[in-house]
């Protein structure tokens, strides 16, 4: 490589180094020409890393002196110990690209868990991904592994792809929780690892971007962008760029380190040897600021004590091969896993199967089914089956197998056998976190993790392999580890940050596997199950699932809780033991001889998945249809039954939620569909149908109607609209009702709808029955955040009105409209200001009361047809089809009539709360848990966007409400999220404990 | 809200220490001792260290705001430590009222302690939202004007104290001075109450101590921090973020806490003004508002008359600079004054700007994020970064942004010193 343009001065020698979260960057530069740079892995070893490659780079530099300079988020304690100047990297970048590629517009530069972007047009400004923004080089390590490829393969995949999946782009945890149902409804890995780069590239231009738009001749630079084409190719698609404007330098991957070259330049005082910086770099002593804890195991002996002790928790273990009689099979086909047990008449196990489902669940069940077979001959009969877990639905369809049970079953049917007394089940598997509470021989409560905080088992076998270890020896390492790093207990994205921080501060892959284990233990304990004491967990406590087959994570539990725990030896099969435990009941009970696949059919079983867009309603699911042999489909994706064919087993069943958003459609007429020869004299006026507008639409419609506009919304929200607003969020945490609204207003905009109104509302409708009745400040004030940041809401001859307006009465409100409209309409009278806001408050009272008639049908419906009730709790918008996604009617196909927290909290009067009740949309909340309270046939189940910061106090409330009486508190977290694989199994083990 | 609460008794004016968490250092030192003048044992909790988070994530919900995890930690593992008779002691909080989350603090301080069995413990609330009655705690007017007096002071030493710990040669000389002025305005201020003339005199003794201390002559770059209130002042809240920005050459520029107070005057002001709300409680806003600006106004009189340090902008001028940007009926958290407190420092010449907020702090996505795009299109200088502060966070990638901030703020100096 020459860069001839990169410095002025002659005959000087000056060394950059990069030290990133993963990987470690050398550049030479000698009288202006980089004439060497390597880059590695350093797997956290850096020191031994550097050194190593500084000995290699001996042969090049020789005896010469140079300047050196240090960049990289992991360079900053090296820089300090061995006092070397320090540039921050994107800085570097910022001035090498200056000087290298003058006309430049844009850098995007991805690192191993950094993303960022520099625009040099119109001042430059330079960004980093903030803190919750999953990796970007290691988001695609881990999910290579995930998909069972190296990240090689997983780029030569994605040029193949055919389509892309929506994975949602905001972190790494939650694109995860995407990828493993597709994986596991068989989506085809090509069409993911495509998807994967997608979502990085969302990830990008949602969160780094910011509302400034890419353009111009853009550079990419940084180790994934210089491996990998899917990647690249997905980045010049999405931004429309030609091959003029998409650059990918050949020094892609040595940019920073480039830069910090050039730095030293100015910045290094002194010249150095390579040999004495070897030196330098070898003994920097770095302080360790990171906190430390006690180590797992004092000694040997105490961890040997620790293995008796748990080794009792046993169960008989015999072949297949020398087994006669029946036999049962239990399968759980989890998120990241497949596990499968073959058991006896005395329960005890002939035969197991437990590895990772590499993407492809149906393959390893058809291979493990057809050795079964082959292992059985003649000598003994299946005599039951029964599959649990995430793609239960996928394998009992394409194998027969008798039973499909909930996860919460399998689990305590197989824990119940260890320990009969059990009244606490925790299972941590790959991906879910997963709580049991057993009260009087019965799953009594259920927790489970929210989607933020889920991947803890599987982290730590990602990080495992990125540190080139095995789970299992990597595990190992944690039990003596000296000083344990303090990891915190948040989700994994953060975990990683920190355990950046550890390495800086010169942590060892034993402390940070102990750390890692421990913060496992913290998240379960903390996070999900929410307990303040050991107490409130129980007496007999049974942890299963597969992390806990690693020791330090068991050790640390059992320290955090201070009591011992049982773990079967089977910990990691449990599900599957449950499941097939399950299957001999049955089958001892109802006598039935098993149904599953015979060895002959097995033998010509074919299986192929395609996809295909349901057009059975709005929300256009993507299908993917599973065809096997004798023609049987399976079609998984679909939100509703309708799209796998069964329409008719819902139809007339209510639900509020979809009752709310028809009422609301036909309001007024939307953006794209209004009849531009009908309008009235003052012009369309478009309202943006979310947020605040879900509830008051009526109110508007009904004044602006009154004041001679035409009202047209912006209609239902879907995946698109937010696609097409997503250039100009801001603020990447903010819950996704508010970032959707972006795409909203430029619904409004391309239809050419010139006056768009959404006031701001501190205050919402009184409705009497709290402390105060505010909107979240979101709700409140979001219209200016659209204001300052959305250009076409600023483009000329349209105008965006967001007054301050206050609902608490007619006058009030009048005289706010008058005093933001007379201005622009001078003919509009006070009078008839007047009358139109009475008639918009009469519109919106009869909506309310038709919604609340409508709530009152609904239980009545459901108690002449016995049906249970399910209030889906929240705001009025997550009514909306893509910020429900749907999960109303999964419900209803689970047999629930539903209603909605506006349709029924008049029925019961407001509860005692503990905290301040003073926001409108909430006080509904805390009255319709009360009703469900009250009501043995209603359960609540309660919608939180993730980012509400609000529901941070309402999920607490409305769960001691439920708790009061005994009831179940059911959460789901909703985001960008269009995967319903994680809620079906939320909802139907709610529906299993009833 | 729960309307029963345990009351801070009369007798336990005598018996109980009152433990009150700290925010700002040389603030709240000054109202622990107002505080003690009136016959009140004080303590100010300056305890620090991951462990205090992790309290705080055991007694409250691990999504509410970074803040209240912090107070409510450092609370909980001061009660737990066992230093302190629990039959003995009362907390003190702080807490805004308003549509924020905020206005929660003392509801889930509550319920911290009645789920760790200290439900006897009482909790005395200063807000703005409506005062509870403790009978063993006066809010006299002689209190409130001398705590109002000791914030301002506060404000003015932290101000200058600001302008020159970047430049002192003997490290702790600033340090050292404001406790000395502390002590000698707590004493003044109990012995013969307040005198608006002697505050002017005062004021001009302080300029002049901190002039005379000696300082380095060297061209620092000015950082100013804005945000959430918490994090911005706390250093408990923002790892220390004034102390790293000082060990990096950076001189801070921190807006004072008065501004706070005549934001939430200001509110009550625009209550009345778009929607004709509460005309009594406008007159008093307006009184209060009106009367801080004046105070404040002695300040800047003094230090502009003394000539050595840059005064703060007059309130009612910040005010205006949220034109075209933000309106003031904004209002939730820290609302508008949080874009008017970027728009100051920009105004004033510090286009270096750390916006501090909690991690999913719902105000700031709108006031702090979403004013950064338009800042940034009028004033191409604003050299703006948002810091994320969370239990999670790590503060290698906070002072990788931070130090990539500098970066540019560095070289932005030395292009102005070229031309």
């Amino acid at each position: 490589m020459i860069f001839d343009k990169i410095t002025k001065s002659a005959h000087t020698l000056s060394l950059g180094i990069d030290v990133g979260s993963t990987t470690a960057k050398l550049a030479l530069v000698d009288a202006g020409k980089c004439i060497y740079s390597t880059y590695e892995r350093h797997f956290a070893r850096i020191r031994q890393t550097l050194s190593r490659m500084l000995s290699d780079a001996k042969k090049v530099i020789g005896e010469r002196e140079f300047t050196v300079a240090v960049s990289g988020s992991a360079g900053l304690g090296l820089a300090e110990a061995a006092e070397i100047p320090f540039v921050q990297e994107v800085w570097a970048t910022s001035e090498v690209i200056k000087k290298m590629d003058p006309d430049t517009s844009v850098v995007i530069e991805l690192g191993g868990e950094d993303a960022k972007i520099i625009f040099f047009d119109g001042g430059t400004d330079e960004r980093m991904n903030g803190t919750c923004a999953g990796g970007t080089g290691a988001f695609i390590d881990q999910m290579a592994s995930l998909l069972d490829v190296s990240p090689d393969e997983l780029d030569v995949l994605a040029l193949e792809h055919k389509k892309i999946y929506p994975i949602a782009s905001r972190c790494g945890v939650f694109a995860k929780t995407d990828v493993q149902p597709l994986l596991n409804q068989g989506a085809s890995k090509a069409d993911i690892a495509a998807s994967i780069y997608q979502a990085v590239v969302n990830q990008t231009i949602a969160g780094l971007a910011q509302g400034r738009r890419i353009e111009g001749r853009v550079m990419f630079l940084g180790g994934p962008l210089y491996f990998c084409r899917g990647l690249r190719e997905r980045f010049v698609e999405t931004l429309r760029l030609d091959e003029e404007h998409a650059i990918f330098p050949d020094y892609a991957r040595n940019a920073v380190s480039l830069g910090a070259a050039l730095y030293s330049e100015k910045a290094c005082e002194k010249k150095y040897k390579i040999t004495e910086l070897i030196g330098l770099i070898e003994n920097a002593k770095i302080n360790s600021t990171s906190t430390r804890t006690a180590p797992l195991f004092e000694n040997e002996e105490e961890y040997k004590e620790f293995a008796a002790r748990h080794a009792k928790a046993a169960v008989e273990i015999k072949s297949l091969d020398d087994y006669s009689g029946k036999a049962y099979i239990g399968i759980d086909c989890g998120s990241t896993t497949t596990k499968l047990t073959v058991i006896g008449e005395d329960n005890e196990i002939l035969y197991t199967y437990y590895d990772s489902n590499r993407g492809n669940p149906v393959e390893i069940v058809k291979a493990e089914l057809a050795e079964i077979y082959k292992k059985c001959s003649d000598r003994v009969k299946i005599a039951g089956s029964a599959v649990t877990g995430y793609g239960e639905d996928l394998i009992r369809h394409a194998f027969s197998v008798d039973y499909g049970i909930v996860e919460t079953i399998a689990h305590y049917t197989a824990a119940k056998y260890f320990k009969p007394e059990v009244d606490f089940i925790l299972d941590i598997g790959g991906q879910d976190i997963k709580c049991f509470k057993i009260r009087n021989g019965a799953v009594d409560r259920i927790m489970l993790n929210e989607a933020c905080s889920s991947g803890c088992g599987s982290f730590i076998e990602t990080f495992a392999n990125s540190m080139h270890l095995s789970a299992a020896d990597f595990a190992k390492k944690a039990l003596f580890a000296a000083a344990p790093v303090n990891l915190g207990s948040r989700c994994t994205v953060f975990m990683n940050s920190q355990v950046k921080q550890s390495q800086k501060d010169g942590a060892t892959v034993e402390d940070i596997s102990a750390g890692l284990s421990i913060s496992v233990v913290k998240n379960a304990i903390y996070k999900v199950i929410r307990a303040h004491s050991a107490d409130e967990l129980g007496e007999n406590i049974v942890v299963q699932g597969g992390t806990f087959n690693n020791d330090a994570v068991l050790r640390a539990f059992e320290r955090e809780i201070g009591r011992d725990c049982v773990r079967p030896t089977i910990a990691g099969l449990m599900g599957a033991y449950g499941a097939a435990l399950y299957s001999k009941t049955k089958a001892e009970e109802t006598g039935e001889d098993s149904r599953i696949i015979s060895q002959a059919s097995l033998k010509v079983f074919t299986h192929q998945s395609k996809t295909t867009t349901c057009r059975g309603c709005t929300n256009n699911c993507l299908l993917t249809v599973n065809t096997f042999s004798g023609g049987e489909r399976f079609i998984s994706g679909n939100k509703c039954e309708k799209g796998a064919g069964n329409s008719s087993a819902v139809d007339g069943v209510p639900n509020l939620h979809e009752y709310k958003r028809n009422k609301l459609l036909s309001m007024c007429p939307t953006a794209s569909a209004v009849d531009k020869t009908k309008i009235a004299p003052r012009g369309m006026i478009g309202l943006p149908l979310c947020l605040g507008m879900y509830e008051l639409l009526p109110l508007w419609v009904g004044i602006f109607e009154n004041l001679g506009f035409t009202p047209v919304s912006s209609g239902m929200s879907s995946k698109k609209i937010y696609e097409k607003g997503q250039f100009s969020i801001p603020s990447d945490t903010a819950c996704y009702p508010a970032k959707i609204m972006h795409g909203h207003i430029e619904v409004l905009c391309e239809n050419g709808i010139d006056t768009i109104f959404y006031p701001r509302l501190t205050w919402n409708i009184d409705e009497g029955m709290s402390d105060n009745h505010y909107n979240c400040p979101v709700v409140a004030y979001y219209s200016e955040l659209l204001w300052g940041n959305m250009d076409s809401l600023k483009e000329k001859g349209r105008r965006f009105l967001y007054p301050y307006l206050c609902l608490d009465n007619e006058k009030e409100l009048s005289a706010g409209i008058y005093k933001e409209f007379s201005p622009l309409y001078p003919d509009m009278k006070k009078s008839e200001v007047r009358a139109a806001v009475k008639a918009g408050f009469e519109k919106l009272k009869k909506y309310m009361d038709r919604v609340k008639k409508e709530g009152e049908y609904a239980l009545r419906y459901a108690r002449e047809n016995s049906m249970p009730i399910m209030i889906l709790a929240g705001r009025p918008y997550h009514a909306d089809a893509e910020i429900g996604h749907g999960i109303d009617k999964l419900a209803v196909s689970l047999g629930f009539v539903v209603v909605s927290e506006d349709s029924v909290y008049h029925l019961a009067e407001t509860p005692e709360v503990k905290v301040l009740n003073q926001w409108t949309y909430h006080s509904r909340l805390y009255r319709s848990a009360e009703f469900a309270a009250q009501n043995d046939d209603v359960q609540l189940v309660q919608l939180v966007s993730f980012g509400c910061g609000v529901d941070a106090i309402t999920t607490d409330e409305v769960k001691r409400i439920l708790e009061s009486q005994g009831k179940y508190y059911t959460q789901i977290k909703i985001d960008e999220i269009a995967n319903l694989g994680a809620v079906k199994i939320r909802l139907r083990s709610l529906a299993a404990v009833l | 809200m729960n309307k029963k609460f345990v009351e801070f008794t009369s007798d336990m004016k005598d018996t109980h220490t009152i433990l009150i968490p700290n925010m700002l250092p040389i603030h709240f030192k000054l109202v622990k001792r107002i505080l003690e003048n009136y016959g009140y044992k004080a303590e100010l909790l300056e305890t620090e260290g991951a462990h205090i988070a992790e309290t705080g994530l055991k007694y409250v919900h691990n999504d509410t705001c970074y803040p209240a995890i912090l107070v409510i930690g450092q609370m909980m593992d001061a009660l737990l430590s066992g230093k302190y008779d629990l039959n003995k002691t009362a907390l003190m909080l702080f807490q805004t009222g308003g549509g924020c989350r905020a206005s929660n603090y003392v509801s889930l301080m509550r319920k911290a302690l009645v789920n760790a069995g200290m439900e006897q413990i009482p909790v005395i609330p200063l807000s703005f939202a409506g005062i509870e009655k403790h009978s063993g705690f006066d809010f006299s007017v002689g209190m409130i004007v001398r705590m109002a007096c000791g914030i301002l002071y506060g404000d003015f030493m932290m101000s200058l104290a600001n302008q020159v710990r970047t430049y002192e040669i003997n490290k702790g000389d600033v340090a050292a001075l404001c406790d000395k002025w502390t002590e000698k305005l707590v004493g003044e201020m109990a012995d013969s109450g307040i005198s608006f003339g002697r505050m002017k005199k005062n004021y001009a003794a302080i300029i002049r101590d901190f002039a005379a201390i000696p300082r380095e002559n060297k061209k620092a770059v000015k950082v100013g921090v804005v945000g959430e209130i918490y994090v911005k002042f706390s250093p408990l809240g923002n790892n220390n973020l004034e102390k790293f920005l000082v060990s990096e050459g950076a001189e801070v520029v921190l807006p004072g806490l008065v501004d706070f107070f005549n934001y939430c005057f200001y509110n009550g002001i625009m209550d009345y003004k778009l929607y004709g709300h509460n005309f009594k409680g406008y007159l008093f806003n307006k009184a209060a508002f009106e009367f801080l600006c004046a105070l404040q106004a002695d300040q800047i009189k003094a230090i502009k008359k003394e000539g050595t340090f840059r005064p703060m902008t007059p309130f009612k001028h910040t005010l205006e600079l949220t034109k075209g940007y933000i309106g003031h009926g904004t209002k939730m958290g820290e609302g508008w004054l949080l874009s008017a407190e970027m728009l100051e420092l920009a105004d004033s010449g510090v286009m270096n700007i750390v916006c501090t907020q909690p991690f999913g702090c719902l105000p700031n996505h709108i006031c702090g994020k979403g004013m950064m795009k338009p800042i940034k299109e009028s004033i191409p200088e604003a050299n703006i970064v948002a810091i994320d502060y969370d239990a999670g966070a790590s503060a290698v990638n906070q002072e990788n942004r931070l130090k990539l901030m500098l970066s540019s703020a560095r070289a932005a100096l030395e292009e102005k010193e070229d031309a």
